[in-house]
């Protein structure tokens, strides 16, 4: 029997704002709750509020085990009225977003801290993994641990077998993006990546070679959601919410992975905004592979299903070009800090809207997408997300 | 094509001998149903009691029906290659140093969608066929191979990870002085093995079979009684680190039950053969196999205990030797467990009555020494743990499975 979904409540009157991030460190030390103290630290003085102030929280972490967000509110001395721990990984950022957005659209808190944050010990990597989730256990991790990269590489190889991608085709994304991100303080890999590098980067699980891969690390990104009248009073600059969508383990009978849950929702997502494609001024995929942004580009709307190609190799993907994509250089240039990456994208869009990028501002950026792509729990990411923000003036 | 196996050269005696690694062996409860059937070399997978629905990675509840009665059940292995990569870099210290690796999305016909290891004959876009093997963890794995049979396909060395070919391997048999000893001799010696020792108690006492046995390719005659921890020990000194396969052959014998035997004596002396004669094999020839198992393409593999089927259930006519199997069934679940961390199986034989001697008053079917021979070789070669030789074993193993009480009884009757 099927149902006709129920329209949609707007996000009028909530806003994001205060994009932070802790520079990112390729292994820490410190803990998962020391990232997430800095983070809300820095929120927290750039707010000019107390820690009591805070009244929601939404935390994401691979690393805080054996704690969730409970455990984190004693260890950090927080009271809040409304808590969420959002285990999503790289669909973290967007989810906490439109979580958020409806606490505080209800009533139901005010000032919601949502954190993203992992630590990187030096064997941390190949521990998450080996326990990733039951399906890795038993079913992934035994034939060679060759982690996400294995994984992405089948994904990668069958998409190439399918569409007629090359190895050049990705490569203009990692190329573009660390054009972003040379600009950007924090990135971990800031030496300019010519196609020639990229194409003679040694292999690591064929046809992924070096630089398609992302760097794990420890780092932690924050930002705000509170009521627009709020952040008004206050001088915060912010953006609206025009848009969000998420989907879970769409598309289970796709033999291998093609698609993600964006296609199921595209159409609502772009309705909801009332905007087009051609209206967006940038995209902040989620690139933990390159591969993966280029079936946001399809899945999203900006081209149809086996058009990435022909789509990445008729654009210029950086900042000053025909379609600015991760702006600040992405996961593939910044790093990877865990829970950390599902924020990447969607706290660069609060700055890139708010005119306050770290890097290279997108001119005269009015509205931006975020998508978010999580949780490979044993042949396919299941966590699909998406929003359409939009600057304040 | 698989490139043949090429006889491995002398190993440098200064060269240092690489430790065993195992990949992860964690596996969930239910995810063990897969090593259950790859420990007898079938290929099964969930399939839903309710809706019928194959179901794969290994789970609680049917993904189209929501239901929780997902018994194992075996399947057509047949399915195509979807997509491949080779590993080059790995976060695991076994598969670091056996890299490049390759695995693949294999789409099964039966429906689920399964990531394996690769055979090296296996090409993207062709038909394969799965297999369950059980890694050097002792946990099970797919395996795909490519459809149709190929030449020299067993000298693939993940398929060589996986299994325990005699091919190019060196052998104990501990006991030569009867049939069944001899017969693996002859089926080891056939199976490519580059020496097979055989062990002989008292070699001045002459047996049947004597000159058969030192004619056999490859058969090097060497003294060992498994009830003398000295000669045992002795031996070990001399060859273990030269011993890649033991086949523990000793055998004793005898009717009666419990009451029925009247004493001590016969219990004894079985036991010794059997139970400490195990023991004293596994004790002496143990730690070096567990150290050298993953000494090169021709590293030690394999332990073999050849049991009555009647370890399993007690047949009163032979009651106190089913007794003293039945030990030997259990230490070798012990050593199964003592010997995993080097990567090294116990493979487990169970047959019904033999054509020899003594079984002369017992009924047909009886298995030939041969042919147990031969369904050792073959379960070494596919890797499997556990297997039943002969129509008195699957039988009883049939019968064991449906209702062991009914057997209990009716091997009491008879």
């Amino acid at each position: 029997m099927a149902r006709q979904p129920s329209a949609r409540r707007s996000y009028d009157g909530v806003v994001a704002c205060q994009p932070v991030t802790i520079p990112y460190r390729r292994y820490s030390t410190e803990s998962a709750a020391w990232w997430i103290a800095r983070a809300l630290h820095e929120l927290t003085r750039r707010c000019g509020l107390r820690p009591s102030d805070l009244d929601g929280l939404s935390l994401s972490s691979f690393t805080a085990g054996p704690d969730t967000a409970i455990g984190l509110t004693q260890h950090l001395g927080l009271s809040p009225r409304w808590l969420d721990h959002i285990p999503l990984g790289g669909a973290s950022g967007v989810v906490a977003l439109r979580r958020a957005a409806r606490a505080v659209q209800a009533g139901d808190a005010d000032l919601v801290a949502c954190v993203g944050a992992d630590t990187n010990h030096v064997d941390s990597f190949r521990k998450t993994l080996s326990t990733f989730s039951r399906f890795a256990q038993d079913a992934v991790y035994p034939y060679a641990a060759g982690g996400p990269n294995a994984s992405f590489a089948l994904i990668t190889r069958n998409y190439m077998n399918c569409y007629g991608a090359t190895r050049e085709d990705f490569g203009k994304i990692c190329v573009a993006q660390r054009d972003n991100a040379l600009a950007v303080p924090h990135a971990l890999m800031k030496r300019k990546l010519t196609l020639d590098d990229y194409l003679a980067a040694r292999p690591i699980a064929d046809p992924i070679h070096l630089f398609d891969c992302v760097m794990p690390c420890a780092g932690a990104e924050a930002f705000l959601v509170c009521r627009e009248e709020a952040a008004r009073a206050e001088g915060w600059a912010h953006v609206r919410i025009l848009a969000t969508i998420e989907r879970h383990n769409a598309f289970a009978d796709d033999p291998i992975q093609v698609r993600g849950g964006w296609a199921v929702d595209v159409d609502e997502l772009w309705a909801m905004a009332d905007v087009r494609p051609d209206d967006v001024d940038f995209v902040e995929t989620y690139d933990d592979y390159p591969v993966i942004s280029m079936l946001q580009f399809e899945d999203l709307g900006f081209c149809g299903k086996g058009e990435g190609p022909d789509f990445v190799r008729s654009h210029d993907l950086t900042n000053d070009g025909s379609f600015p994509h991760n702006t600040s250089g992405g996961q593939l240039s910044v790093g990877q800090a865990g829970a950390a990456g599902g924020y990447l994208g969607l706290v660069e869009a609060i700055r890139q809207l708010t005119g306050t990028a770290l890097g290279d501002q997108v001119r005269n950026a009015r509205i931006g997408l975020v998508s978010g792509f999580g949780m490979i729990n044993y042949d396919r990411g299941l966590s699909s997300c998406a929003s359409i923000l939009a600057g304040s003036a | 094509v698989s490139t043949p196996l090429a006889r491995p050269k002398r190993k440098n005696p200064l060269a240092r001998t690489r430790l065993p690694l195992l990949p992860a062996g964690a596996r969930s409860r239910t995810a063990h149903g897969l090593t259950r059937a790859a420990a007898e070399g079938r290929f099964a997978l969930q399939v839903c009691a309710d809706c019928g629905h194959v179901c794969y990675p290994p789970r609680d509840a049917c993904t189209r029906c929501l239901s929780v009665r997902l018994p194992f059940k075996d399947i057509d292995p047949s399915g195509r290659l979807i997509a491949e990569t080779t590993v080059r870099v790995s976060t695991d210290p076994y598969f670091r140093e056996r890299m490049p690796w390759r695995v693949g999305t294999v789409k099964l016909d039966a429906g689920p969608v399964i990531i394996a290891h690769l055979h090296g004959d296996t090409i993207e876009g062709e038909p394969v066929k799965l297999v369950l093997k059980l890694d050097k963890s002792g946990s099970a794995v797919m395996l795909a191979l490519p459809a149709q049979e190929t030449p020299d396909m067993q000298a693939d060395p993940v398929w060589r990870e996986m299994t325990c070919d005699p091919r190019y391997r060196r052998v104990l048999v501990s006991d030569g002085r009867n049939a069944v000893g001899q017969a693996m001799a002859r089926a080891f010696s056939e199976a490519g093995a580059s020496i097979v020792f055989v062990g002989v108690a008292d070699p001045w006492k002459p047996f049947p079979g004597q000159a058969e046995l030192a004619g056999i390719a490859r058969v090097e005659i060497v003294p060992l009684d498994v009830t003398d921890t000295e000669s045992v020990n002795e031996l070990a000194a001399q060859n273990g680190g030269r011993v890649d396969i033991v086949v523990n052959t000793a055998e004793h014998v005898r009717p009666g039950g419990i009451i029925a035997r009247g004493n001590l004596a016969v219990a004894r002396e079985e036991m010794d053969v059997r139970y400490f004669g195990m023991m004293r094999l596994a004790q002496a020839f143990g730690p070096v196999l567990r150290l050298r198992g993953a000494d090169g393409a021709s590293s030690a593999c394999a332990f073999v205990n050849l049991l009555s089927v009647h370890a399993l259930m007690n047949w009163p006519a032979f009651g106190a030797s089913s007794a003293a199997e039945a030990a030997c069934l259990s230490a070798a679940q012990c050593l199964r467990a003592e010997l995993r961390s080097g990567g090294v199986k116990v493979l487990n034989a169970f047959f019904g009555p033999l054509e020899t001697e003594w079984f002369q008053s017992v009924p047909p079917p009886k298995l030939a020494p041969a042919a147990l021979a031969k369904a050792v070789v073959a379960a070494l070669q596919d890797g499997v743990e556990d297997v039943f030789v002969g129509d008195i074993a699957q039988d009883i193993r049939e019968r064991l499975n449906s209702n062991p009480k009914a057997l209990e009884r009716e091997l009491g009757s008879q």
